[in-house]
């Protein structure tokens, strides 16, 4: 199992979710990604990309006007 | 894939400000798993062209365009320009251009992917484009004007995708 980072901070609606897509293809299952947003709207859109995709979002938490998700690839 | 995962959008406007829906919606289509074809007609076809630096936002006619400038002071900023200029001003030449390329600076400090971006994206995930093949005639474009990789049908072809589809958006 594999952990990796992508860092989206400065980057708008979609590319957070289009960028994430793309580290999860190149992952295995169960590999888990950490994603790190600004984009506001972020939070909706990750558990709703994860409720389509079937990937798992582990935890998601907002600090220092960063938004962190952990999402586990199905 | 299964047919209840497929999803088609009608792109039908060529400025760009509207440029902007049909990729955004069929790249993260794609990303959450659907299967999505564009189809691109009358002024939509723009979206399709080799060369997507001529796309313009007008303010003409455009009301609801806020006009922000996206330099200066915080206070200047904030003003919006909108309301305050008469419509008739944006007749005069260049002032178009003038205000596309104040929205590009915009969405450029703001973190909006560029269209061209956004398209690419598009076609890396997979994205299926239609141009319209009977607005390619009618507006005198030719297959050479067009990215490759695209498809040309017409009405029938969009239906026959739109019906094994469950979500399907006219922009």
């Amino acid at each position: 199992m594999s952990h990796q980072t992508i860092d989206m901070s400065g980057h708008n609606c979609p590319m957070p979710i289009l960028k994430t897509k793309q580290a999860l293809a190149g992952m295995n299952a169960k590999d888990t990604l950490e994603v790190i947003c600004t984009d506001k709207g972020s939070t909706k859109d990750f558990i709703a990309f994860c409720n389509q995709t079937g990937d798992v979002l582990i935890s998601h938490r907002e600090q220092d006007k960063q938004f962190i998700f952990n999402i586990e690839k199905s | 894939m299964s047919e209840t995962n497929k999803m088609t959008l009608i792109a039908s406007k060529g400025t760009f400000d509207w440029a902007y829906p049909p990729f955004i919606l069929a790249s993260t289509g794609v990303a959450m798993g659907k299967e999505v074809s564009v189809f691109c007609t009358f002024y939509g076809l723009n979206l399709l062209l080799k060369d997507l630096s001529k796309l313009r936002i007008s303010p003409q006619g455009n009301p609801a365009m806020p006009m922000k400038m996206p330099f200066g002071p915080k206070w200047f900023q904030a003003i919006n320009f909108g309301p305050k200029i008469p419509n008739v001003m944006w007749n005069i030449p260049g002032l178009e251009l003038f205000a596309t390329s104040m929205m590009k600076k915009t969405m450029k400090n703001n973190g909006v992917a560029t269209i061209e971006e956004l398209r690419q994206v598009c076609i890396e995930m997979g994205v299926k484009f239609i141009a319209c093949e009977m607005t390619i005639g009618l507006f005198g474009y030719s297959r050479e004007d067009f990215i490759d990789g695209i498809e040309y049908a017409g009405a029938a072809t969009y239906l026959d995708v739109a019906h094994h589809s469950t979500q399907d958006l006219f922009i």
